[in-house]
């Protein structure tokens, strides 16, 4: 057989045949997951459609991380009805308000494999990468199809190799990495693509770092961005007494990629992406100006123990600005928990941040930290286009979390290695 | 299959929270989904759409979330046929998917100005507009059956 891509041979397995990039084929995936913010028009489309039994329940999960706790009728009204959902079809993976963001859960508590097809009506369903998953985004209806039927359609993405060389400097993350290639390829790079992330810079980065370059690959235009499994995975799924094999989420040698890049991770500098789209980015020495009056650190882009870390670092022994307000939204409630136990939650509460339930937070725009007209936002999340956090009158810029941090000090944007 | 219409054109990198703001998805009426098609761009831009089947764009159209409001809001709007230079993945299977056609040609998503009109024949992937004629890649067949289908609901419901 002809050397594959990870790509191909995820689709290959899941399909079981044989498949090449471009091919266009019928699938079943091994999970397929929906957010809060879709329960309900799943369960509208299945009502319409007459649909009275899902064809894989045991497959489906369902996390309330868009707006939890609810912050309208209309919101709470989803939850109940995904519940009801739930109870009715045999849904056992129900995560409930303050479990945290699906993509985190997944890998955290080892929902999703190594080599496994995930979908997830999210966006950001790329972070599953990072364990060396196929995790792609579906809309509500393909979503609803996929319950009912167990199959869909899917392209055969083509793959784009990207190789990670050297090491990020201190003050430096893979946020900055992933606003480089931002900044240097744009945001239609991966367009309809997935990413395989290789090279000697990859195989050092723990799996927070690969969740935040997968996670981000969708601003890329990535269907998929992943690295293959490798010790650091196996690792991962070890520390949760679980054994995986890697092979299965490992390209073969020699397999055709539709284009190879290399990215220096040692020559990044703190960089922000600029109002209003992904790819404006600009040193974050060169915004230093640039007056904030909200800093958001979470997300499933950087809302993990590490980046919590890397905040509290700078927070430790500071105040944040007067004006400005910090929230710091834990990507989930294992993250909480052990943010909690090393004292970093104390350290920015001390400092003057605000804590909310663990959560998407604010940065879908839905609840929890909409922008004031006028108002600028520094944030760790993935998207700053306009209107993004609930109001198209105010700016979004987009940096890592020591970035945020830093600015929160200050008050203005800053680089957290002038600190 | 053949959509000739009046397009209106909107421009590059539009992403789903310019197509659709967060704000609205929980409506599920479609009617009401159709008042705030593109008010993202302004308030004004939902009431520019009427009058127009077909909609054009540049680079880009639809990056950002997988909110399907984006591409059901056109439908409702009255939108049926999307043109641009390049769609996101999630863009481009939510408008499929709910049986909206989308040709993506950077030839031709060079071209679009707005409020003219533009002849399509989607299984030929050959457009007329201005006087030329353009060639596209036909979306594949599978593709093109969902469309015709008017979309994946109406399979659920089948099946």
């Amino acid at each position: 057989m002809k050397p594959q891509t990870l790509a191909e041979k995820i689709l290959t397995r899941a399909s079981g045949k044989s498949v090449e990039a471009h091919n266009i084929i019928d699938i079943t995936p091994d999970r397929c997951f929906t957010v809060d913010d879709t329960i309900g028009a799943i369960i509208r489309y299945h009502r319409d459609a007459g649909v009275t039994r899902l064809a894989m329940p045991e497959r489906i999960g369902i996390f309330c991380d868009h707006y939890a706790p609810a912050d309208s009728a209309e919101h709470a009204s989803d939850h109940s009805a995904g519940r009801r959902y739930a109870a009715a079809y045999g849904i056992r993976n129900f995560f409930e308000v303050g479990q945290g963001i699906s993509h985190q859960i997944c890998v955290e508590r080892g929902l999703v494999m190594p080599g496994e097809l995930v979908f997830n009506s999210d966006s950001h369903t790329t972070t599953l990468g990072a364990v060396g998953c196929f995790g792609t985004g579906l809309g509500a209806l393909e979503t609803a199809y996929v319950w009912a039927t167990g199959r869909i359609w899917l392209r055969v993405p083509p793959t784009i190799r990207i190789r990670l060389e050297g090491e990020l400097t201190p003050g430096v993350d893979a946020k900055d990495a992933c606003l480089a290639l931002l900044q240097i390829y744009g945001a239609m790079l991966a367009t309809y693509c997935a990413i395989e992330f290789t090279g000697p810079g990859a195989e050092r980065l723990n799996i927070a770092s690969r969740m935040t370059l997968c996670n981000m690959g969708v601003e890329l235009g990535a269907k998929t961005a992943f690295f293959a499994a490798d010790a650091v995975t196996e690792a991962h799924y070890e520390s949760l007494g679980m054994t995986i094999n890697a092979k299965v989420a490992q390209p073969d040698p020699g397999a055709t990629y539709a284009r190879n890049i290399a990215l220096d991770l040692s020559a990044i500098e703190p960089l922000v992406a600029c109002p209003h789209t992904v790819d404006n980015v600009h040193t974050a020495l060169s915004q230093q100006g640039i007056a904030i009056n909200q800093a958001f650190l979470g997300s499933c882009t950087n809302g993990r123990l590490e980046d919590l870390r890397a905040a509290a670092q700078i927070l430790a022994g500071r105040r944040i600005a007067p004006g400005v307000r910090m929230l710091v939204t834990p990507a989930s409630s294992w993250v909480l928990e052990a943010a909690l136990r090393e004292g970093l939650i104390q350290t920015m509460l001390a400092a003057g941040a605000t804590l909310t339930t663990p959560g998407c937070g604010a940065c879908a725009g839905l609840h929890l930290g909409v922008l004031g007209d006028g108002e600028v936002c520094i944030s760790s999340s993935s998207r700053n286009f306009q209107g993004r956090m609930g109001n198209a009158n105010a700016a979004i810029y987009l940096a890592s979390p020591a970035t945020t941090a830093a600015s929160a000090v200050t008050g203005h944007i800053t680089d957290p290695r002038t600190l | 299959m053949r959509i000739a219409g009046m397009m209106r054109v909107i421009g590059d990198e539009i992403s789903s929270d310019l197509l659709y703001p967060g704000r609205y998805l929980t409506l599920s009426d479609r009617t009401e989904q159709a008042r705030h098609a593109l008010e993202g761009m302004g308030a004004e831009w939902p009431g520019r759409l009427a009058g127009f089947t077909i909609l054009g764009a540049g680079w880009n159209l639809g990056c950002g979330s997988s909110r399907e409001q984006a591409a059901t809001a056109l439908l409702a709007a009255g939108i049926r046929l999307v043109i641009a230079r390049s769609t996101s993945r999630l863009f481009f299977r939510n408008c499929i998917n709910n049986g909206l056609p989308v040709v993506t040609c950077e030839a031709l998503g060079a071209v679009l100005h707005d409020n003219s009109r533009i002849q399509v024949n989607l299984a030929a992937g050959r457009a007329e507009y201005a006087g030329q004629s353009y060639q596209f890649p036909p979306l594949p067949q599978t593709l093109l059956d969902i469309v015709r289908d008017g979309g994946l609901l109406a399979r659920m419901a089948a099946s």
